[in-house]
């Protein structure tokens, strides 16, 4: 592999020098050779590779969805140089051996890390403990767990996996949704909307009141709460209140919560179906606040593909979810930079340093300086293109941006050295 | 009209000329051979979703007395479940070259979905906890006789006003499942009536308050100025999804019990789309009572929807303005 000398390239938005990409790290520019590639990078960010802490890669299982090879084509097409694989898959991410065969595929693919998130409960069912030590102990070092999808409404487990994680600096990713208060059909942000359109509601009270309760098990057990894509204000509320007093608890937020709302779903196209839903404005704002402000530490996808036919039935019956991989950078850009609340360096840490750090990912994240694993993203601030669902490395088109102009920032992506993304 | 899917979609002059209609195809009702040529050589398929007699039946017969060849298909099942999605279904039922497709689904919007993919004419029967358009519009054309026998002046006074300014209708029950409800709201608005929602806080619909309509939570309170009641079926599950304690505190309530048939206005109309809980949301009394109109809507029913057929599939090309008299004239 050639080394590979990227000239004037804006640091994180932190000032410019040059990177010079060597055996898979970054060495001292001054080293490169004269056979060096070069890549002119004037006018563009460099970010430390992106990492997204909620990925749907559907295999195994669901291969006709997704797959280690497309998912992570899609990741590197969108900035990313790692990406942690949820457990919902067929058979569930609940053992040590089947999250070394996540591991296995995604090193196969080659597009991007994978890293496996164990499921908290056996076969996702919300009774008994799944392996965590096991994972945890395995050769890929299991340390985020999740039942994503399926919310550890159980006060009583809930209390116990997060004891129990304590012992290898595990962290629960809680997909928080009472079942009581939003149940298996809710598919609609519960207001105006939900009662024309005679959909299910979701209320918002659903999510910030799992959260409430989880802060308080997180400061009871002192280990690590995960709130995965927060949807409401109420819920930025509580994560303000409790990190405030210090609770261990981190919080991601997904693009789509970030700029598209309920108004969305009035024509019941399914590809807007998500969960939880999207949400009326005065909750997208108090995302993107949270977001800038830190209350809300990371961004993260719940990149969801699905079969065409999945989503093809009634609105209420479909599948939920939107692909979200290649455009997650895009609309942190539209929401965030654009508007001016968060910089360069802002988007590094919210895109990459802090979900590395939520995950406990040594080589991503990493300061862009010599010695540092090269997992590097080159970013046009400036670009825009109208995002065409086809145009796309995923193997599905639930893309809820089809048709809209949005800004195209990734130029080139860096995985461990090797260019995994060249527009 | 291309299709009908909300009762939204509907001006203040397309119900009137469907309701208009519909009282010329009432009158087929009584003919010795009930049958028009209207719709010969189209072809109408009901494709129900969920289990409907009533809808399914009377939309059968519309389209038999206009002549139109029609087809039951129960696609009950033909789900997730199954493997099929509604877009493969409603597909291949449209490739069998049908003009209209009658559909009725458990779930909101189907109908509205089905007519993006098709080049076929879609009336929704009904889905899911949305739109009942066709209910809504036998209850319009229901009523509307009754306001009119009520007070024969008043279909001449109607210039451009319709018959309903002016009119108070009040709807009591389970509206956050009442695609029955949604629709009447829609169209009653349209119509110029005032509407008040009667119903528990639990079975109020997200966001009542920006209807096109008032609320409350206090039937008695508006009883005495209601000039017809409409009231909704309460599925009995509802009680054990915790929508109220039990059918007798609903009943008191709720219900239009023979207590508040007394306190209604001499005259105001009672309705009620059916099936009934008798005893529980109605009162024996009150359903049998002289000014319950709830037989009177199951015959609108067929007219209604002969109107509805005709409006969509009958007029383009033979543009005939009254199918019925010309049929009278052959």
């Amino acid at each position: 592999m050639n080394d590979v000398l990227i000239t004037g390239a804006d640091l994180a938005g932190q000032g410019r020098a040059d990177l010079l990409i060597r055996d898979g790290r970054l060495v001292d520019p001054a080293d490169a050779g004269v056979d060096v590639e070069r890549m002119d990078a004037d006018g563009l960010i460099a970010l430390p590779g992106l990492v997204d802490l909620h990925t749907h890669l559907r295999e195994p299982g669901r291969e006709d969805a997704e797959t280690h090879d497309s998912g992570t084509r899609a990741a590197a097409r969108g900035g990313f140089t790692a990406v942690l694989a949820m457990a919902n898959t067929t058979p569930v991410t609940d053992t040590a051996e089947a999250a070394l065969h996540i591991a296995a595929l995604g090193r196969q693919a080659g597009h991007a890390q994978v890293i496996p998130v164990g499921a908290v409960t056996k076969g996702l069912d919300g009774a008994e403990l799944a392996e965590l030590g096991l994972m945890a102990r395995s050769a890929v070092q299991v340390r985020v767990f999740s039942d994503d999808g399926h919310c550890i409404s159980d006060a009583g487990l809930m209390r116990r996996a997060l004891e129990y994680i304590r012992a290898f600096d595990g962290v629960i990713a809680q997909h928080a949704q009472d079942p009581r208060l939003a149940g298996a059909h809710a598919c609609c942000h519960e207001g105006e909307v939900s009662g024309r359109l005679g959909l299910p509601g979701w209320p918002p009270a659903a999510e910030s009141t799992i959260v409430a309760r989880d802060v308080q098990l997180a400061a009871l057990t002192g280990s690590r709460v995960h709130v995965c894509h927060v949807s409401t204000a109420e819920t930025v509320d509580v994560l303000r209140w409790a990190k405030a007093r210090g609770v261990k608890i981190t919080a991601e937020v997904t693009p789509h919560h970030l700029l598209l709302t309920t108004d969305e779903v009035l024509g019941y196209d399914p590809t807007f179906k998500v969960n939880p839903p999207l949400r009326p404005e005065e909750h997208v704002r108090a995302l993107q606040d949270g977001l800038a402000d830190g209350t809300i530490d990371a961004v993260a996808t719940d990149h969801a593909p699905h079969a065409r036919h999945d989503k093809q039935h009634a609105f209420a019956e479909a599948a939920f979810g939107m692909v979200g991989l290649e455009s997650a950078l895009a609309v942190v850009v539209e929401t965030m930079v654009d508007t001016g609340r968060l910089s360069w360096s802002g988007v590094a840490q919210r895109t990459s340093v802090v979900p590395a750090r939520i995950a406990r990912l040594s080589g991503q994240g990493r300061p862009l300086s010599v010695g540092e694993p090269a997992n590097v993203t080159l970013v046009d601030p400036t670009a825009r293109a109208v995002v065409d669902a086809d145009n796309t490395a995923s193997l599905s088109r639930n893309n809820p941006w089809h048709g809209r102009e949005l800004p195209d920032p990734v130029v080139a992506t860096f995985w461990a050295g090797r260019q995994t993304y060249r527009r | 009209m291309r299709h009908l899917l909300s009762a939204a979609d509907l001006s203040l002059s397309e119900i009137t000329e469907i309701l208009d209609l519909a009282e010329e195809m009432s009158t087929v009702q009584d003919r010795p051979v009930k049958k028009l040529p209207a719709l010969r050589g189209r072809t109408v398929v009901n494709l129900f979703f969920e289990d409907s007699t009533r809808t399914r039946s009377s939309f059968e017969i519309a389209g038999k007395w206009l002549s139109a060849d029609v087809i039951n298909v129960s696609a009950k099942g033909s789900s997730m479940s199954k493997g099929e999605s509604l877009r493969d279904t409603v597909l291949t039922v449209a490739a069998m070259g049908v003009d209209a497709l009658v559909i009725r689904h458990h779930a909101s919007g189907a109908p509205w979905q089905a007519s993006h993919w098709i080049d076929a004419h879609v009336l929704n029967a009904g889905d899911g906890t949305h739109e009942h358009p066709t209910q809504a519009l036998l209850d319009a054309f229901t009523l509307r006789r009754h306001f009119r026998s009520a007070d024969p002046s008043s279909a001449e006074r109607n210039g451009q006003a319709s018959d309903f300014t002016g009119k108070t209708i009040a709807i009591v029950g389970d509206l956050t499942h009442s695609r029955v409800a949604r629709s009447n709201v829609l169209l009653l608005q349209t119509l110029g009536a005032e509407v008040v929602l009667v119903a528990p806080p639990t079975l109020m619909p997200s966001g009542v308050d920006s209807w096109p309509a008032a609320n409350t939570t206090d039937f008695d309170e508006v009883l005495g100025a209601c000039d017809a009641v409409m009231m909704l079926r309460v599925q009995r599950e509802r009680m054990s999804g915790g929508y109220f304690p039990s059918a007798r505190e609903y009943t008191i309530g709720y219900g239009l019990t023979r207590a508040r048939l007394g306190a209604l206005r001499p005259g105001a109309a009672i309705c009620h789309p059916g099936p009934m809980n008798r005893g529980l949301e109605i009162s024996a009394d009150a359903a049998d009572a002289a000014n319950s109109l709830i037989l009177d809507q199951v015959a609108a029913g067929v007219s209604i929807r002969m109107s509805v057929l005709y409006q969509i599939l009958g007029g383009a090309e033979e543009s005939v303005a009254s199918p019925v008299r010309e049929a009278a004239v052959r």
